[in-house]
């Protein structure tokens, strides 16, 4: 007979093999619906690792997708963190993505060390503000904040549509919908010139770290952690839930919010509503990857990045659709979950009888 | 003005209302079975992906429209055995697992799709179910031209809601099913297995929702796009509150969203150039939160709904 004996604490080395194993795992089980295609499995996954780490250019274009991914996977492990069940980091990162070209497009005008500042603070807020609203649903009139920021993902998605075909359009953009071009002194400079990579990598790594501080080494973050492990235990001990729930949302719709305006202030300068393939969903992945902790978050985040930009290369040369990658996320996703197990208990076998 | 109401004297806003409604049935009554045997689905959104996909390529390939059903609420059992493995007998996190299976679901569902067809223009299409033309009832006033416009899917899906009720309601496998949602441990002194009815449950609600994927791609349209759930599955989490957790009332609140559906289709051309579509197209989402927000204080939730169950201990 199996039984599962919850641990006092997990060793550091077991949760990071556990997300390496998970890792593996994914690939191992993502060759079963290769194979059946026909296609040269082992080739195939040669193909990804090449195009996502194989050269100087592959490896920058690996960080440029892993940069917003860091800042969603970062939402996502604040919030996962309190039981603040975040789902809405895709339409954050859009709600942030607008703040920027509202902005940085062109309404004010000043020199790089105020505008970059302020674009960066308002799409910080343009995703707390929108997350703020399901915390306090959740918080006021108990409604389920799944459910809530899922849907809000769809709104905000419209709504973005909205602007750029009407107010926010570019006039010069024949006609196709997309807001005019970010001001230079808006835009986060790149970090080698010729290359797409930009300071906003800088900037999530830098985050990733203020995070781990501040989850690890203040009242706050601790109040954060307890209300996430009982929130019962952390009420009736007197923490004031309700505000440790406001302030992870705050964070948690922030850090979202700044994947948008990375993408948009360092990537593509100017907005359309095709910016982001699903990085809002793909940061529950890489938060859970890492295990909820914020120095995780960047590992994790460079696997799933080096997924999607091997996959995209790999489907160039041998014409495997590139959703391959998104059955190797899923997949990593839920080998981690089963993985986490490991971390969580310990597994004993004992024999009938003695227990 | 006038234009705004007639609309709801038109036969055919009141069909599509029920063609609307008749995907978030199935969904909803998927979704308040696993919950009401203490399992919150996530999964919904994929598992419609995968069953629309499963189900028309099932048909494309040559099986009857019927075959095609089948194969869809398979294909739901199947990632349904899957989310109920994981979260009951692991008792692994509700909420990430079924965005997990959603994912999972949806890419294999994509990844099949581009396997199948790797470069075609145009989606390919299958022939469809097709109106019943019942002889009596097509000459009813007023609804006899409303129903004459429903497949067979439709019926089946009004005939779902039924079933559901009475097996929920008045049957010893219903009482144990609310049972193992309410209270485990009772179930567990009746003799009963409190894994087999939880999996059990989210197996039969995850093809119920895989049947409101195929019901789009085999009878209200008759190809497969990407995209095509658009949220339709977290639609269904939301009106499954609404609907506290009773089979008539879902029927009630599918029908409300199907209206209000069809309605705002109607009115973007008559308000169109006034108002952006946006507009319209952001109601069935607002009014999904709002039904949610306006139902949660008194919302009687299944009481070890998202509480993993494990033998011997409290």
């Amino acid at each position: 007979m199996i039984r599962f004996v919850p641990r006092a604490r997990t060793p550091v080395w077991l949760s990071v093999a556990v997300s390496i194993g998970a890792g593996l795992a994914a690939l191992a089980l993502t060759a079963i619906p290769l194979a059946l295609t026909g296609a040269p499995v082992f080739t195939a996954f040669a193909l990804m690792a090449q195009g996502a780490a194989g050269s100087g250019f592959a490896l920058a274009e690996t960080l440029t997708r892993a940069t917003p991914l860091i800042f969603t996977g970062l939402a996502a492990a604040v919030a996962f963190r309190a039981k603040l069940w975040n789902i809405g980091a895709e339409g954050q990162l859009y709600a942030g993505a607008l703040a920027t070209v509202a902005l940085g497009a062109g309404l004010i005008e000043a020199p790089p060390y105020v505008l970059v500042p302020l674009v960066l603070i308002g799409a910080a807020l343009a995703g707390a503000v929108l997350l703020l609203v399901p915390v306090l649903f959740k918080t006021r009139f108990g409604a389920d904040e799944v459910v809530v920021t899922l849907l809000l993902n769809f709104i905000v998605l419209l709504f973005v549509q909205m602007m750029l075909e009407g107010p926010m359009k570019d006039e010069m953009a024949l006609g196709w919908p997309q807001s005019a071009p970010m001001l230079d002194e808006a835009t986060l400079p790149k970090l080698v010139t010729g290359w797409r990579l930009h300071w906003g990598l800088v900037l999530a790594v830098l985050a990733a770290v203020l995070l781990h501080v501040f989850i690890t080494r203040t009242v706050w973050g601790f109040r954060i952690r307890a209300v996430g492990e009982n929130a019962r235990a952390a009420r009736y001990a007197g923490l004031p839930v309700g505000k440790a729930m406001a302030l992870v949302g705050l964070i948690s719709g922030g850090l979202a919010g700044l994947a948008g305006a990375s993408e948009v202030a360092g990537l593509k300068g100017y907005l359309t509503a095709d910016l982001s393939p699903g990085f809002g969903y793909a940061g529950i992945v890489v938060a859970t990857l890492a295990n909820l902790s914020p120095l995780g978050v960047i590992p994790a985040a460079l696997f799933v990045a080096g997924v999607f930009v091997g996959a995209d290369s790999m489907s160039r040369a041998i014409g495997v659709s590139n959703y391959l990658a998104d059955l190797v996320v899923a997949f990593a996703l839920l080998s981690v979950l089963v993985g986490g197990l490991l971390t969580r208990f310990r597994i004993v076998f004992v024999r009938r009888g003695t227990a | 003005m006038w234009e705004a109401l007639d609309i709801l004297t038109q036969a055919n806003f009141w069909a599509a209302t029920i063609r609307i409604a008749t995907p978030l049935i199935f969904g909803v009554l998927g979704a308040l079975l696993c919950e009401r045997a203490g399992v919150l689905n996530l999964g919904i959104e994929g598992i419609f992906v995968a069953g629309a996909m499963s189900g028309w390529l099932a048909v494309y390939l040559g099986l009857p429209l019927w075959g095609g059903v089948a194969v869809a609420a398979g294909v739901g059992a199947a990632f349904g055995l899957l989310h109920g493995v994981l979260t009951v007998p692991l008792g692994l996190s509700q909420h990430v697992t079924g965005i997990g299976v959603t994912l999972l679901a949806t890419s294999m569902a994509y990844f099949g799709y581009r396997v199948a067809f790797p470069n075609v223009a145009t989606p390919p299409r299958i022939e469809a179910f097709a109106p019943l033309d019942v002889p009596l009832i097509g000459d009813l006033p007023f609804i006899g031209p409303i129903l004459a416009q429903q497949t067979g899917f439709t019926v089946l899906a009004f005939a779902c809601v039924g079933v559901l009720a009475f097996v929920l309601a008045r049957t010893p496998l219903g009482l144990a099913l609310r049972a193992v949602g309410d209270n485990p441990e009772a179930v567990e002194a009746q003799g009963l297995s409190v894994v087999a009815l939880r999996i059990g449950a989210v197996m039969a609600g995850s093809a119920l929702m895989a049947l409101g994927g195929a019901f789009l791609t085999l009878s209200a349209f008759n190809a497969f796009y990407f995209g095509m759930i658009n949220g339709r599955g977290w639609v269904c989490i939301a009106l499954t509150v609404f609907a506290s957790w009773r089979p008539g009332k879902a029927l009630l609140g599918a029908l409300l969203f199907g209206a209000l559906d069809a309605y705002q289709l109607r009115i973007q051309t008559i308000a169109g150039g006034v108002v952006p579509s946006q507009i319209f197209l952001m109601l069935p989402y607002i009014f999904s939160i709002a039904a949610l927000v306006l139902v949660a204080r008194r919302a009687d939730y299944p009481r070890a709904l998202m509480k993993p169950y494990f033998k011997g201990q409290r």
